[in-house]
């Protein structure tokens, strides 16, 4: 062979398997089990919602990259179908077509491409996506088909378990009361219970977890530390008053934690760069979504919660830095201080 | 799980495919080549001066540049016959120097070299005269940065060295010379590390050893039973754990301050390889004109461990392994995380070429690059706990003063970074341009 063909760069020469392509592909199976749930659950809405979303994300950063920025489409590294995949697992499995597209269209474009695209947002699409259809759709964005196989477009509509509850609450019900009236905790388990499409089933969710922590996508940083604080919150405030506030396993089975913990606050663009931030931001998220859920006048607040910790990241990562090799380390001192009375020891 | 951990460094890491084919492959002389070409700068330093002419016979071992101030390495004879041209040739680096080309005729060694196999223990040398004979050898450090040896025995006033670290870590992927080394000369080795204690005047010697080299641990631990004062350690498996501040921070936990060196910490680390070459410089008198050099690849027909001559053509080498197989995309001198491409199979073997990597066409070259996710991978990664996502925006903008506060120049460019960036970003590339830009205001 001539030796003009060889490549010259410089090293390293080697490089990981695990590019931006394949997170994306593995974080897309790795919600595969909970869009399964969604669908034994909901039937063909799920799957219609879901593929619409899908549809309009990547259709509208496609456009946005070609005709408004003119630069090559970004849509092969499959962030677009994420998003769209988010956006769908946090609206009701029959949500209108034209909200659908308005969400994708405010997630896409207002949440991700307004600021430069794939690793330039400071907020997780999704959520910008999903909170916005809240505020502007209330009615639509709150009225959940009832779970258990409905396998028609227009369901009978029921509330969430946290809608029980706080509307329970204030009626003048304690909470032993109300629990009468929800689903068993194996029912919220496994996904019976009224809600988004994706935060059905905390089993589906974990098997994604599994999956992601497997393949090195993630870390369990996150999850874990914000999932302990909401275990630890919530279980404080139950023991103080049981008829006021519902325990513990309640708040993590129901409602968007486990799909938050799992999958929005673990986006890689908009969490903290190290381990040590990556636990103050998940202990963020916990306290002010328990917050938002025992005194504020939404039910649930994962979303709210995990997009003002977004807003923090920036300054997480200037305090929370990996120690650095050498000078500032504890080690280090000790061994100077050691080796400064060890040269006056000797003669 | 293993239920003993075994030790390893702390800040960053990263775990590459180790790939080491030739890893049973006995070190095979390679036959004596046509012509070598000896580059004087081999070495960190200044170049050595050349002290012979065109058309002068010289015998195996015969200084042919002499050593240009304290930091700088006789350059020796690689083998015997007549000098010829006298001119720049490209060698690894890519760059150009000047180099001696000499046409090989016979194999007449210089008398003073013992090239029997039997091995001496008994160090009769005083540690002045033994730094002395290492410096006249031309030894330098072969993990691949080729410092000079003699340097890092003298240490600075004031420093006071309790740890002599053998370097027999070997972490980068596919490389296995300092794997055969260490199992087919361990007993030299072992003197080798009683020639270096003497001369640092330390009482104390540990050989770290990754796990994935059972074999060669076992033998040191087989032979270092009843040594009191050497040991032997066992490490996880971890890149870049044979960087030098890493090994020690590995092996004793001391960290080697920014801008220091390891005698800062009372350290100092020596490779196996350049250990064995420091047996023979002292006992043998034989100066560093051979090394071990690994040949390997996923295609190559025969992954082989050879004994080169220095300044052997790469070719020749390839050749003997086999030939070049037909999907080659890339020939590395060295490993694959740290090693130089290099454009042309005449590129001579130097005192630092621990291998040559052939990668296929494939794995050739880099991959589509996407924005930066903020996956913060790369600052798990850095084994000296910098920020490399900052320091290649700081590079990329110009803005050096910044980077030297990030600590830019703390960077052992070892590449973990690039090689976990997900996005595949140049961020060593743009690190290495921040690095070189503020040595060169410095200079200015």
């Amino acid at each position: 062979m001539s030796a003009g063909l060889l490549t010259v760069s410089p090293s390293p020469h080697i490089h990981t398997d695990l590019t931006v392509p394949q997170i994306m592909r593995g974080v897309i199976i790795a919600m595969i089990p909970a869009l399964l749930f969604s669908v034994y659950n909901f039937g063909l809405g799920a799957v219609y919602v879901t593929l619409l979303a899908i549809l309009f994300c990547v259709v509208i950063e496609y456009a946005i990259a070609r005709y408004l920025l003119k630069r090559p489409a970004s849509i092969y590294d499959g962030s677009a179908i994420i998003t769209g995949m988010l956006l769908a697992f946090n609206v009701p499995s029959n949500l209108p077509w034209h909200i659908i597209l308005i969400g994708s269209a405010v997630a896409i474009g207002i949440g991700k491409m307004s600021f430069g695209g794939l690793g330039n947002n400071p907020f997780n699409p999704a959520l910008v996506g999903r909170v916005f259809l809240l505020l502007s759709f209330p009615v639509e964005m709150t009225s959940w088909p009832k779970a258990g196989a409905t396998w028609s477009l227009d369901a009978v509509t029921s509330a969430t378990p946290l809608g029980i509850l706080k509307d329970g609450l204030r009626a003048g019900d304690t909470v032993p009361e109300l629990m009468n009236q929800m689903p068993s905790y194996t029912d919220f388990f496994f996904g019976l219970q009224g809600g988004s499409l994706g935060e059905m089933s905390a089993f589906a969710i974990l098997l994604g977890l599994i999956y992601m922590l497997y393949r090195k996508i993630i870390t369990w940083h996150i999850p874990l530390s914000m999932l302990a604080t909401i275990l630890l919150m919530t279980g404080i405030f139950w023991l103080i008053d049981p008829t006021r506030f519902a325990n513990p396993l309640f708040h993590l089975l129901t409602g968007g934690i486990m799909l938050g913990a799992v999958f929005m606050a673990t986006d890689y663009v908009t969490s903290p760069f190290t381990h040590r931030g990556m636990l103050v931001f998940g202990v963020g998220i916990g306290v002010l979504t328990v917050v938002i859920r025992l005194f504020g006048s939404y039910p649930e607040g994962v979303s709210f919660a995990i997009l003002i910790m977004n807003a923090f990241v920036p300054l997480i990562n200037s305090y929370a830095k990996q120690p650095r090799y050498g000078s500032k380390s504890q080690r280090h001192k000790a061994y100077q201080e050691k080796l400064e009375k060890e040269v006056k020891a000797t003669p | 799980m293993r239920l003993n951990k075994h030790k390893t460094f702390k800040t960053g890491g990263i775990h590459p495919h180790d790939n080491k084919l030739s890893a049973q492959v006995a070190i095979t002389p390679l036959p004596l080549p046509k012509m070598v070409t000896i580059p004087i700068i081999q070495h960190i330093g200044a170049p050595a001066k050349i002290v012979v002419n065109r058309g002068d016979m010289v015998k195996t071992g015969q200084i042919i540049a002499k050593h240009e101030g304290f930091v700088s390495s006789n350059i020796h004879a690689s083998v015997s016959g007549r000098v010829g041209v006298i001119e720049e040739v490209m060698d690894s680096t890519g760059f150009k120097h000047m180099a001696i080309n000499i046409r090989v005729k016979g194999d007449d060694w210089e008398e003073s070299i013992d090239r029997n196999d039997a091995l001496i223990e008994e160090i009769k040398l005083t540690p002045k005269e033994i730094v002395n004979r290492i410096m006249e050898a031309g030894v330098v450090g072969m993990g691949g940065a080729a410092f000079p040896s003699h340097v890092k025995l003298s240490v600075p006033e004031g420093k006071h060295v309790d740890h002599l670290l053998i370097n027999g870590v070997e972490c980068e992927p596919y490389l296995t010379a300092d794997h055969r080394v260490m199992l087919e000369k361990p007993k030299e080795i072992i003197v080798g590390i009683k020639i270096l204690m003497k001369a640092l005047g330390v009482q104390k010697a540990i050989i770290g050893i990754e796990d994935n080299k059972a074999d060669a641990i076992e033998i040191f631990q087989q032979l270092l039973k009843n040594e009191k004062h050497i040991g032997v350690e066992a490490l996880e498996v971890q890149y870049p754990q044979g960087g030098e501040k890493q090994l020690i921070q590995a092996l004793l936990n001391r960290e080697v301050p920014s801008g220091g060196l390891p005698a800062d910490v009372g350290v100092i680390v020596h490779n196996v390889g350049t250990t064995f070459a420091v047996y023979e410089a002292v006992q043998k008198n034989k100066p560093l004109l051979e090394r071990v050099v690994t040949v390997t690849g996923k295609s190559v027909k025969q992954p082989s461990n050879f004994l080169v001559r220095i300044g052997t053509p790469v070719i020749d080498l390839l050749i003997a392994a086999g030939g070049v197989p037909e999907d080659t995309g890339k020939i590395v001198s060295g490993g694959p995380m740290m090693g130089k491409a290099i454009a042309d199979l005449d590129v001579p073997v130097a005192k630092g070429t621990s291998g040559i990597l052939l990668i296929p066409k494939a794995e050739a070259s880099r991959s589509e690059i996407y924005n930066c996710v903020h996956c913060g991978k790369c600052i798990e990664a850095c084994p000296m706990g910098l920020e490399p996502y900052r320091l290649l925006i700081m590079s990329k903008k110009g803005n050096n003063k910044r980077a030297k506060e990030e600590h830019i120049l703390d960077c052992i460019e070892c590449g973990s970074c690039s090689f976990v960036c997900p996005s595949n970003r140049p961020i060593l590339d743009y690190i290495r341009l921040g690095k070189t830009q503020l040595k060169k205001q410095k200079n200015v």
